[in-house]
């Protein structure tokens, strides 16, 4: 039967893609592994000591307490943001609402490396120095409106009759939104919240032009990757992808829980 | 779709003050003031720069278009640069479709209750920064790396020599923006309703058929916001040029940036990134315009 032939054939295609996106993965997992310190494959001598020397490393330590403290900021100030952002997205029907569709697109579509010289340039004009806090602000910018689309996915298969319901039985608008709409909207405010960590956690281009002296995990990488490579950087490398897969992880059961609760 | 001004209009005990802005409009304000400064501020920025004397940092004090002009320049070679990003973008989009199409056919048909984690997988890699990724791939393929150290080992004379060439760079974009390809076609395949298929099956339409007719026109919307936004994010891509390309290539942001940091001239660099800009800007509203978000995003 053709239609069998034509599934198995979309299998086979879609786990060959699968494994050629997580090649690169794997092959800095293995040379992170590596005893000296160039790489060559067969690898001749496996060791930790790249790994331990990453984990003992003052430098290092303190670049990933950078990526997580503004990934952490980014979170919760973008999902703030952006709850009200989705709602204006996909709740109200008002004026504008047409263009504003629109608009934040645009940050999504623009170059970052560009976008990040851009602000660069516009702090500069302004006399703000460019610190990690500058950065936080930059990864908003680009963050904010992909957080917005992923909750207005959720708001868009809400029953907005259930806010008029509590309107109409007295509640203020402080209420409704914390009673009603928040919780409706939980999964999708969750998911956000992943997105937005994550998408900080691997920011390079934003990062590069916008956190001045202060660096983020991926823009000690590059700096390395373009002079003084160790097998320091595939480890701190596969050390970033397993943290960013244990949260995808973790994230992802606890939203199934939630839901598992609420439902039963 | 009912308002929340026009349900509190209806109950007139409720004061209102008579210039209040809408709930939605209210909800909007956060993400507009802060698109206004970060996103909106910078370009201005920008612009005040591209008119600024050459090679000054004496911004909205001086007004040339010295900086434009040198751009059109014939013995300026930036056009080159361009180019090479364009053609980049334009066969990275072509692959893409080809890579993408069979993929989200599957997510939305094949797969079944396997799809999300599927889509988990290829959303993963999002995750983890572009660097790490293509530099993966330098690993893979440098002499003595993993294809050249395994076809050595089998007894062949070892891996071709693909890195610092144009078509790696191709090849390190078409690999980065998969995800952003995927995932509107695959929302564009799901708004193709499936008794509409099964229908024109039962009357007896082929398969060529019912995809050129029904599929692809259906799916229109979701594969063109694909295409789009790879398009446009191959445009302003510089990581795939300087890690696999090892800068054999300059591209157009790498022309930008080059003009920032190694040369100084702010002001050349700003007049580039305004042309880019206008570009992207004028394509994205255009390709915006012709598709309905709400229905995209699955507003019932």
């Amino acid at each position: 039967m053709t239609h069998r032939r034509t599934h198995a054939l979309i299998w086979i295609w879609t786990l060959f893609v699968v494994a050629v996106v997580y090649l690169p993965i794997a092959c800095g997992a293995l040379a992170s592994f590596n005893k000296s310190r160039y790489f060559g494959f067969p690898v001749k001598a496996y060791a930790t000591d790249w790994w331990a020397k990453t984990l003992d490393s003052i430098e290092i330590g303190m670049i990933v307490r950078n990526s997580i403290l503004i990934a952490l900021l980014v979170t919760v100030l973008s999902v703030l943001i952006a709850t009200f952002g989705a709602l204006a997205f996909a709740r109200y029907d008002w004026k504008g609402r047409r263009l504003y569709q629109k608009l934040i697109m645009l940050p999504i579509f623009f170059p970052q490396p560009v976008l990040g010289l851009a602000m660069l340039l516009g702090f500069s004009a302004v006399g703000i120095q460019t610190s990690w806090m500058t950065a936080v602000f930059a990864h908003l910018v680009w963050v904010v409106p992909v957080v917005t689309l992923v909750i207005a996915i959720q708001v868009y298969g809400f029953d907005p009759s259930l806010e008029e319901a509590a309107i109409d039985l007295g509640c203020s608008r402080l209420q409704v939104l914390r009673e009603v709409t928040l919780p409706l909207l939980w999964p999708g405010i969750w998911s956000g919240m992943l997105f937005a960590f994550l998408l900080s956690w691997s920011n390079f281009p934003l990062s590069l032009y916008t956190a001045g002296a202060d660096s983020t995990i991926p823009k000690w990488l590059y700096a390395k990757m373009v002079a003084g490579y160790t097998p320091m950087v595939p480890a701190l490398g596969t050390l970033a992808t397993l943290g960013a897969a244990a949260l995808l992880l973790t994230g992802g059961l606890v939203g199934l829980m939630v839901r598992r609760r609420s439902a039963s | 779709m009912a308002d929340l001004t026009i349900a509190h209009a209806e109950t007139p005990r409720e004061e209102r003050p008579t210039h209040r802005l809408s709930a939605g409009a209210l909800c909007a304000l956060p993400v507009i003031g802060l698109l206004a400064i970060g996103f909106a501020a910078p370009l201005v920025a920008i612009l005040g720069y591209s008119v600024a004397t050459p090679r000054s940092f004496d911004v909205f004090r001086s007004f040339t278009l010295e900086n434009f002009a040198a751009l059109f320049d014939p013995t300026n070679t930036v056009w080159l640069s361009f180019l090479w990003s364009c053609g980049f973008a334009l066969f990275t989009v072509a692959l893409l479709a080809v890579i993408a199409y069979p993929i989200a056919y599957g997510l939305n048909r094949v797969f079944g209750r396997a799809s999300a984690f599927i889509s988990v997988l290829f959303v993963f890699p999002l995750f983890v920064s572009e660097n790490v990724r293509l530099y993966g791939w330098v690993l893979f393929y440098i002499k003595n790396g993993v294809l050249d150290g395994t076809l050595k080992w089998l007894g062949l004379a070892g891996g071709p020599e693909v890195l610092y060439t144009p078509g790696i760079t191709l090849f390190g974009m078409v690999y980065t923006y998969l995800p952003f390809m995927l995932f509107p076609m695959t929302l564009g395949l799901a708004l193709v309703p499936r008794d509409l298929v099964d229908a024109a099956r039962d009357l007896g339409a082929g398969r060529l058929f019912i995809w050129r007719e029904i599929e692809l026109p259906l799916a229109m919307p979701g594969i063109l916001i694909g295409m789009l936004l790879t398009f446009v994010l191959a445009i302003g891509a510089t990581a795939e040029a300087k890690i696999l390309g090892g800068q054999s290539i300059i591209v157009i942001s790498h022309d930008i940036e080059i003009a920032f940091t190694y040369s100084q001239n702010w002001p050349a660099g700003s007049a580039l990134a305004v042309l880019v800009t206008f570009f992207i800007g004028a394509l994205t509203l255009f390709a915006l315009s012709k598709l309905d978000l709400d229905r995209m995003l699955g507003r019932r």
